[in-house]
């Protein structure tokens, strides 16, 4: 007890004698001569890069480009610069989601469970990563909130997340279809009967509201529900739904009752999609995707494939990547990007997929994923083209701020691994169960 | 959806696959151009020919040396390499559905089973087996994996033929063995500690010292020992007939192994080996060849501290090195070696160097390297095509052949 009272007293003089965090220096930034890729617009092959109070202040050729008298110069000359990277599904921080008590886990929040001590997160710096959907595991056929944050230094969650507009947490939801919910009850044990279970909750969740708004006064009200509560903000459409999903038969029930009850979704894995990539585009819905190097594995993803991003592509059909960290490293995120134009992806929109795409299935495309004069200075130096096996990410920048330094020997040892590379990792509960 | 399927076709690679590629083409003699050919076995040639005949290398050298003789059938690539060598699998066992009657790479019901043999396993039709040949992976070192004390006997095959039989190069490569906690019993089954589980592993080799000296005193008179499959394979180790290939990401479990190796005196390979840089010395001074994890291995658990550099670290101080696709028990149900080697050679290691541990170097450790891992006049006619720099996420394989039939041309 005294111990517990000492190790109180010790955070609470940390958090006390802390300074007031720094978001971004008051002196310009100004990064010249760099291959610059704004994603949103064409290559700048000599170009400059202004970043002053944690935004882009200015984005150009170098020839036509003031710079302030009073800017940090930093020689970007024969490296390459791009907006930081967005993982639209990720585990770092071991989030858990909801237990093995329900299929259905809408008042579960990840964020009350991560933890911003994982080495992950220092490697997604790493690898260029500079915002995350930090996502529960696909095991249930809703496991819970997500939580978008930036891949600011941190103490605390709190530091990283990002927050909507009326001062709530930013997160989507996770529901996943296919073989991982696929249980002993009150799990589904076949296809059909997970669907007619998620027609049931949020039917449940429409009579909640119902009876809310008929209720004449307070004593009439139903009890306050957060499941329902996480269920209604799905449907009004202030939460994503960020669906597991690999079949191409498992994707077309998402598309289905995305349609029937309205609300929003971003497909997640989509290992299929190169069989329903016209139907896909034709739902407006968009897709993450993530490759690993052979098929298999489970049986959702005997055809796994390269090939999907140039599908879906082709399809008119917006793409996007993920880690799926531990499924695979935050260090290899721009290998996804190449993997898709190995297999025909254009070059363009798998940049884009990196980028852009992810930002906008997190609905903070206004923010970030392009260098574009107003948006949050998240970008990364390369050592060279983005898609190439050889290039390093040197720099990760988020809101004005370094937070990955591949020149010094701390940041380093996170980028290529060592001894205590991976420090407060434990183990990926969530990929375990899983394969189970 | 027509219009999907018709493109899905003309891209690339299409989902379908060849089930049987070596009877679609039989050629007996063909000419291989590259613009450049990396032999490994000497510098890099320039506009160079390779030519096959019956399955064999006849010929390598400049275009303006090699003559190309009528009746061949000639095919061209940037680059061209040798057959690529994963040095370490459990392709052809451990089934791409990962569902509980395609996996034949582990049995747990006891800790030691060298007896265990992969050719009673290996199935050669097995999807895997075709999706790493289209990257260029013409020979599998492959057989029972990582998790168990000794889990069984490894072999080589080439990645064709209908049979294990039509495959096979060498049926007992090496027995497989762990040190670490994925060996530890089930359920607090034996062995329940390291320190259990190495003395379990000396009781064994102590009984088959016994085993072999009483046979030995037999002389033909039928009073030895009767036969036992557990011992009779544990003496071709210590025989040194086969080398023991042992599975340790510890440093500590390194070290246990190389002690083990000097204790009973039997070839030593090390497997995964992810905190191997902290024992350069040691590694080197016993003169031990390491099959190093795949490099895009997951960092977690037994292997938290692995470094992409190790490869480069292991081979600047001379030691073997060779690089493998491993073993996952989730997905990728495989890695591909290639991907592999291309992320050593960006993390240290020179290109050739990097290609060096998935041909030459991975035939050597193997004992494999009279036929494969090299292209020179006399050996195995495996090649790999590719339509640029190999490592490049951008560039493909374009063909391969095995024992001098081209067995795929689909880019991958």
């Amino acid at each position: 007890m005294r111990i517990v009272r000492s190790l109180l007293a010790l955070v609470i003089g940390i958090a006390i004698t802390s300074p007031p965090r720094v978001l971004a220096q008051t002196v310009p930034q100004a990064f010249v001569g760099a291959h610059l890729i704004p994603i949103t617009g064409p290559d700048v092959a000599d170009g400059v890069l202004i970043v002053r109070d944690g935004r882009i202040s200015a984005v150009g050729p170098t020839s036509s480009t003031p710079i302030p008298d009073d800017a940090e110069r930093h020689d970007a000359t024969g490296l390459t610069i791009m907006p930081g990277l967005v993982d639209t599904h990720s585990h770092i921080g071991n989030p858990e989601g909801g237990d093995r008590s329900a299929a259905f886990h809408a008042s579960v929040r990840v964020l009350d469970s991560v933890n911003v001590r994982d080495a992950r997160f220092q490697k997604a710096q790493a690898g260029g990563i500079t915002t995350v959907n930090i996502m529960p595991g696909s095991g249930h056929l809703l496991s819970g909130q997500t939580v978008y944050a930036k891949l600011r230094d941190g103490k605390t969650l709190e530091e990283l997340m990002l927050y909507r507009e009326d001062g709530q947490v930013a997160g989507g939801m996770k529901m996943a279809n296919g073989t991982n919910p696929r249980r002993q009850p009150p799990f589904p044990g076949t296809r059909a009967k997970a669907a007619a279970l998620v027609r049931e909750q949020f039917l449940a969740a429409l009579d909640y509201r119902r009876r809310t708004l008929q209720a004449d006064d307070a004593s009439e009200q139903p009890a306050r529900d957060l499941q329902m509560e996480g269920l209604l903000e799905v449907l009004d459409g202030t939460r994503v739904v960020h669906h597991h999903t690999h079949r191409h038969d498992d994707i077309l029930t998402v598309l289905r009752l995305a349609d029937e009850f309205g609300f929003r979704t971003v497909l997640h894995h989509v290992s299929d999609a190169w069989a329903v990539a016209e139907e896909i585009a034709e739902a407006g819905v968009a897709s993450s995707l993530v490759f690993v190097d052979s098929p298999g594995g489970k049986l959702e993803a005997k055809d796994s494939t390269f090939l999907s991003g140039a599908a879906l592509e082709r399809a008119g059909a917006t793409v996007g990547f993920h880690t799926d960290d531990g499924i695979t490293d935050s260090r290899f995120f721009l290998r996804q990007a190449g993997l898709a134009v190995r297999a025909g992806m254009t070059r363009a929109g798998a940049l884009y997929g990196l980028t852009m795409a992810g930002a906008g299935m997190l609905e903070l495309e206004d923010r970030i994923g392009s260098l574009d004069v107003g948006k949050d200075a998240d970008f990364i130096v390369l050592s060279g083209d983005p898609l190439s096996v050889y290039t390093k990410v040197l720099e990760t920048w988020v809101d004005g701020s370094n937070v990955f330094d591949r020149s010094t020997p701390a940041d380093r040892l996170y980028a290529v691994g060592g001894y205590g590379a991976s420090h407060d990792q434990g183990v990926f509960q969530e990929l375990e169960w899983e394969a189970r | 959806m027509v219009m999907t399927l018709r493109w899905l076709t003309s891209v690339a690679f299409a989902i379908s696959f060849c089930v049987s590629a070596t009877a679609s083409v039989t050629h007996a003699q063909v000419a291989v151009q590259g613009e450049t050919i990396y032999t490994m076995a000497g510098p890099a040639i320039q506009n160079g020919v390779v030519l096959v005949r019956d399955g064999q290398i006849e010929q390598v050298g400049p275009a303006a040396e090699v003559e190309i003789p009528d009746g061949y059938r000639v095919v061209s690539a940037a680059v061209v390499t040798p057959g690529l060598v994963d040095a370490h699998s459990v392709v052809g066992l451990a089934g791409y559905l990962n569902q509980e009657d395609d996996q034949d790479m582990l049995d747990r019901a006891a800790p030691i089973q060298p007896e265990l043999r992969a050719l009673d396993a290996y199935d050669a039709s097995e999807r895997l087996v075709e999706w790493v040949r289209g990257f260029g992976v013409t020979t599998l070192h492959t057989g029972h994996g990582p998790g168990a004390l000794v889990s069984g006997q490894t072999m080589v095959v080439k990645t064709v033929g209908r049979t294990v039989d039509d495959a096979v190069v060498v049926p007992t490569a090496m027995v497989a063995a762990t040190l670490g906690p994925s060996a530890l019993g089930q359920n607090g089954d034996s062995p329940g500690s390291r320190g259990a589980m190495v003395a379990l592993l000396r009781a064994e080799l102590v009984k088959t010292q016994d085993y072999v000296e009483r046979q030995s005193r037999d002389g033909g008179t039928g009073a030895g020992p009767a036969r036992d499959l557990r011992l009779d394979t544990l003496g071709r180790v210590l025989a040194r007939e086969i080398p023991l290939l042992v599975t340790a990401h510890r440093a500590r479990d390194i070290m246990t192994a190389i002690r083990l190796a000097a204790e009973f005196e039997f070839d030593l390979v090390l497997d995964g080996a992810a905190e191997a840089y902290l024992l350069v010395d040691e590694i080197k001074a016993a003169g031990i060849p390491v099959i190093i994890h795949p490099t895009m291995y997951r960092a977690t658990g037994e292997t938290e501290n692995l470094s992409f550099e190790t490869a480069a670290t292991l081979h600047a101080a001379g030691i073997p090195v060779a690089l493998q696709s491993g073993y996952e028990a989730y997905v990728p149900r495989t890695r591909i070696v290639l991907f592999e080697a291309a992320v050593a050679a960006a993390h240290g290691l020179s290109f050739e160097d990097a290609l060096a541990t998935v041909t030459i170097s991975a035939a050597e450790i193997l004992g494999v390297d009279a036929r494969v891992g090299s292209l020179e006049p006399g050996k195995d006619a495996d090649l790999a095509l590719f339509d640029g720099d190999p490592f490049e996420y951008a560039s493909h394989c374009i063909g391969v052949l095995v024992n001098g039939v081209v067995v795929s041309e689909e880019a991958r």
